[in-house]
């Protein structure tokens, strides 16, 4: 497992091909290049950038929350706005911070531990970046201008229809939902492409990275999920609202449970949509700090494929209380109880492969520790869950509330932590403080428990979500006070984090390329690497590469450097095919964006902008596919 | 797991344990059969919760292993077959526990019971095939001990959820559908319960009582119910009487035996003899129902009764009218 400096230097390089490469994917300056960046690790960043930013604002309607539940009969929001606020922190943690942030790692990582210089659609890529902006700026824009959604993020009709919600907040939020599922589709489309056809020479599919794996599998759950979820706000819910249709309006004979089987036949896939990259994370995680391959790594590509198709079979779950016929039920409690298999073989694979690795007790493995106990206990009660006469007393309780915060934030947000800290010298070509990561780790985890572990006693106890009070006799005060200490420990924690990133920024230890001495490919890559991330795009003969023999190593030569080229191979196999030249970066998707954007906005208030949307965004479309010069594809 | 053990020791210490409202206090036989089964899966899933755990921690305290490839693929598979085996197991008895206690339908004689979600209350009605023998009433439910009670879910508005966890699981009351769920009380007392679906504004104060009773109390209850209200005693009341009637309470509830007969708000006849005023949200007395009849908005913001400006002698009269009301 010696790292061969010798074949890195070949990768490197020579100088003449250096200069020509640089000059050919450079960025230009300036603010007409800022918006024309095309560039998959700028992309990346923004996209992480900008999630973490909703992250933190879902963070402080999180505090709000627990604020106002801190002690009975509490008056720090009256229940308008505590009913905004659990809105808009759903809506904000689901749809604005973890899907985008999964995007923004797989759209930054994916092309350099594929052996790559960008991914394949490069301008859709910034196009999907500037949608999720938008949709972004849309929703807080019309929170800051006092226009919230109050219908929770699942926006139930009646409750979200044109009689119960009035004002805009519901089709604000209906509208950014649009905005954000573009952008995942994006993402999802060119990561697909990416990695079937842009791998390493070499790289048959048992030798991608599991990381990669997860994003493929992602991404493919998204392209089925996200269609269903626009389905049920935009088509059902919107037109009933703005337009008068009777889709799920019960008033004008639609059908609310209409909306919920549609609205849920996207919402569970969109849970592991959120948690199948953090598998993959994990994963790399493991690898790189037990210093070894994943064990049973065929068993755990397959147990992610097998959670990517059972996900969609399992929606009902959310609705039991509803009354269907119980022969169903028991097929979706099936179902549900499956998800724990897969789940447990992955847990399996990297329990065997920490007793067989050499640990290296990292800040990143403190965070695989505190994944694993954290998303197995949420798994636990996963199961109770799927039990329906369980769910029927804990559904829509406290107990649901910890539930999906420990399969969530232990499930996410932990292995995100975790790879923030083990990718961050690659991400700013600085070491992070690895005593103050583990710091964090402890106090993250110590306040997520104490959260998040009462919230189940509450539920049991008969303590309903989304109440913004609750009487002294119930008793429930002392655990949620519990709580609420728990919740500020965990800002405590966000803050300590981002102390450390600032400071390691500016006065971290400069890291070398490789400083686990993990075995993919983007530890080739410099650290940060170049925009066009190699010099000689790398030839693999293994699943580790970088642990490889010497004489397993080779590199492609052959490639023009005096333009944006990547190599297209097989899908199965990675057998070279051709080379393709990727477009130059512009401003057109930024501009496409603007003009779907000011559409889709209008929208909210007449059905006719979503014209004026299609002629502003056609207009956009036809000046980035514009042809300048013929696209050439060499044998 | 620290947490854990300081999450449960606050449980029992700080009075969660109350029985009000609480899934683990089973007074029926489909909550005593939730119960039990939560228990069975707290305690053979925290088992393995702990196993799981200690085996991933191990590692940390001991060296690398050197075990060989087929032999960790042997073991990983076996506990794998064993997962799945104990997940079918759960599978099974997760159904026979569902179909033992959350039947559509009771089997043989019950007392079916019409509740209907509004924002934010709910409308009671004993369903009886003789119209003069249906009793009208909201957020409280008499039920008699050992009598299977068939819930009849209906919503006018949005979606709420019906929920008395110390008798059953709950059930969504949707409109335009008909929902169902029974259960059957085996002890006298009060069961809190509460709306379990995001209903919009006043969601946390959408609460009801069932009380449960020997039959022969429940039986005198039902007769008593089945009266109109009782003419007002003397002159205070009258007047009282008058200023319902008189003033815009009449256009949303009904009293029966007078000529209130609005259908918005709770059917007041026998308002005096509930538990509790605003669904739940205040105890039944005269300082209360005076304070929610001045300013129900600033108890209960948001919903929809209408603030009625009224002389003070007025009012005083209406709560005594309103007192007569058992």
């Amino acid at each position: 497992m010696s790292v061969s400096t010798e074949w890195r230097t070949h990768v490197a390089g020579e100088e003449g091909e250096r200069h020509e490469l640089e000059r050919a994917w450079s960025e230009r300056g300036g603010i007409a290049g800022w918006f024309s960046v095309t560039t998959h690790q700028a992309i990346g960043k923004r996209y992480i950038i900008t999630a973490f930013i909703f992250l933190l604002l879902g963070g402080i309607e999180a505090l709000l929350m627990r604020l106002q539940l801190a002690r009975p009969d509490n008056g720090v929001l009256g229940p308008e706005k505590y009913n905004q606020i659990f809105t808009m922190h759903g809506t904000t943690m689901m749809f604005l911070f973890a899907v985008p942030m999964m995007e923004g790692m797989g759209v930054y990582l994916v092309p350099l531990m594929l052996g790559t210089r960008n991914v394949v659609f490069p301008r859709l890529n910034a196009f999907g970046y500037w949608m999720y902006l938008a949709g972004g700026l849309l929703l807080y824009g019309a929170a800051f201008s006092n226009t919230m959604p109050a219908a929770g993020w699942f926006s139930y009709t009646p409750l979200s229809g044109p009689q119960y919600s009035a004002g805009k907040g519901v089709d604000v939020w209906a509208q950014m939902i649009t905005f954000t599922e573009i952008s995942a589709m994006c993402v999802a489309a060119e990561l697909i492409v990416t990695i079937f056809r842009l791998r390493a020479p070499g790289m048959s599919l048992a030798r991608i990275p599991l990381f990669c794996w997860s994003m493929l599998i992602q991404s493919f759950m998204v392209i089925f999920a996200m269609p269903a979820v626009m389905l049920a706000s935009t088509v059902l819910l919107l037109n009933d609202r703005t337009i008068g249709t009777h889709f799920v309006n019960p008033a004008e004979g639609g059908d609310p449970l209409l909306y919920q089987h549609i609205f849920w036949f996207f919402g569970h896939p969109e849970v592991y949509i959120i948690f199948i990259p953090a598998l993959g994370m994990v994963s790399s995680l493991i690898e790189a700090h037990a210093r070894r391959g994943v064990f049973g790594y065929p068993a755990v590509v397959l147990s992610m494929v097998a959670n990517g198709f059972i996900a969609f079979g399992l929606w009902v779950h959310h609705m039991f209380a509803t009354g269907l016929p119980q022969i169903a039920e028991a097929y979706f409690t099936a179902a549900s109880m499956m998800i724990g298999i897969t789940s447990a073989v992955q847990i399996f694979c990297w329990i065997a492969t920490l007793w067989t690795g050499r640990l290296r007790l990292s800040a990143a493995l403190h965070f695989v520790f505190g994944f694993i106990f954290i998303f197995v206990l949420g798994g636990m009660t996963g199961i109770m869950l799927a039990s329906i006469p369980l769910d029927l007393q804990v559904h829509d309780t406290f107990f649901v509330v910890a539930h999906f915060h420990y399969v969530l934030i232990g499930g996410a947000l932990f292995p995100l932590f975790g790879a923030f800290h083990h990718w961050f010298p690659k991400f700013t070509g600085r070491m992070i403080d690895e005593r103050i990561g583990k710091v964090t780790f402890w106090i993250l985890f110590t306040g997520f428990n104490l959260t998040f572990f009462p919230m189940h006693v509450l539920g049991l106890h008969g303590m309903a979500r989304r109440i913004y009070t609750y009487p002294a006799e119930m008793g429930w005060g002392p655990a949620n006070l519990l709580a609420t200490i728990g919740a500020f420990t965990i800002a405590l924690g966000g803050i300590i984090f981002m102390i450390n990133v600032v400071r390691s920024m500016r006065a971290g230890a400069p890291a070398s390329e490789d400083p686990w001495e993990a075995g993919t490919l983007e530890w080739a890559a410099s650290s940060p690497p170049q925009n066009y991330n190699f010099v000689h795009l790398p030839v693999v003969g293994a699943r580790y590469p970088l642990w490889a023999d010497a004489a397993e190593r080779a590199v492609v030569t052959g490639m023009r450097s005096d333009r944006r080229e990547v190599l297209v191979t097989s899908g199965m196999e990675a057998e070279p095919e051709h080379r393709l030249v990727l477009p130059r970066s512009t401003p057109w998707p930024f501009l496409a964006a603007l003009g779907f954007t000011i559409g889709l906005v209008g929208s909210v208030f007449s059905f006719s902008w979503y014209f004026i949307s299609a002629a502003l965004g056609a207009i956009g479309l036809i000046g980035w596919f514009w042809p300048h010069q013929p696209v050439e594809i060499d044998p | 797991m620290r947490a854990r053990t300081a999450a449960l020791a606050l449980a029992a210490a700080g009075g969660c344990g109350t029985s009000n409202q609480s899934a683990l206090d089973p007074a029926g036989a489909q909550s005593q059969g939730i119960a039990a089964l939560w228990w069975f899966f707290l305690t053979l899933l925290g088992a393995i919760f702990v196993i799981v755990m200690v085996m991933t921690l191990l590692p940390l305290l001991r060296g690398p292993r050197n075990a060989g490839e087929p032999r960790l693929t042997r073991v990983v598979g076996g506990v794998s077959v064993v997962t799945l085996l104990l997940l079918f197991g759960l599978v099974i008895v997760s159904v026979i526990t569902g179909r033992a206690t959350a039947g559509n339908t009771p089997p043989g004689r019950h007392l079916a019971v019409e509740v209907t979600g509004n924002q934010w209350w709910w409308a009671v009605r004993y369903l009886n095939d003789d119209p003069s023998r249906i009793v009208v009433t909201a957020n409280e439910i008499h039920v008699p001990v050992g009598t299977p009670v068939l819930i009849r879910g209906l919503s006018n508005d949005v979606i709420h959820s019906f929920w008395i966890p110390n008798l059953q699981g709950k059930r969504d009351l949707i409109p335009s559908r008909i929902t169902t769920e029974w259960f059957e009380a085996d002890k006298p007392g009060r069961y809190r319960g509460q709306c379990a679906e995001f209903c919009g504004l006043q969601h946390a104060h959408m609460a009801l009582w069932v009380v449960a009773e020997p039959p022969e109390q429940f039986e005198a209850w039902m007769e008593h119910q089945l009266q109109p209200a009782a003419a007002p005693p003397d002159a205070l009341t009258r007047r009282g009487g008058e200023v319902f009637l008189s003033h815009a309470c009449v256009l949303c509830h009904a009293i029966s035996g007078t000529a209130a007969a609005g259908q918005v708000g709770p059917d007041l006849t026998h308002l005096a003899s509930r538990l509790t005023i605003a669904a739940g949200t205040l105890p039944n007395n005269k300082g209360n129902l005076a304070g929610w009849i001045t300013d129900p908005q600033s108890i209960k913001p948001g919903n929809h009764m209408a603030t009625v400006p009224l002389e003070p002698e007025d009012l005083q009269a209406l709560l005594a009218y309103l007192e007569t009301l058992r």
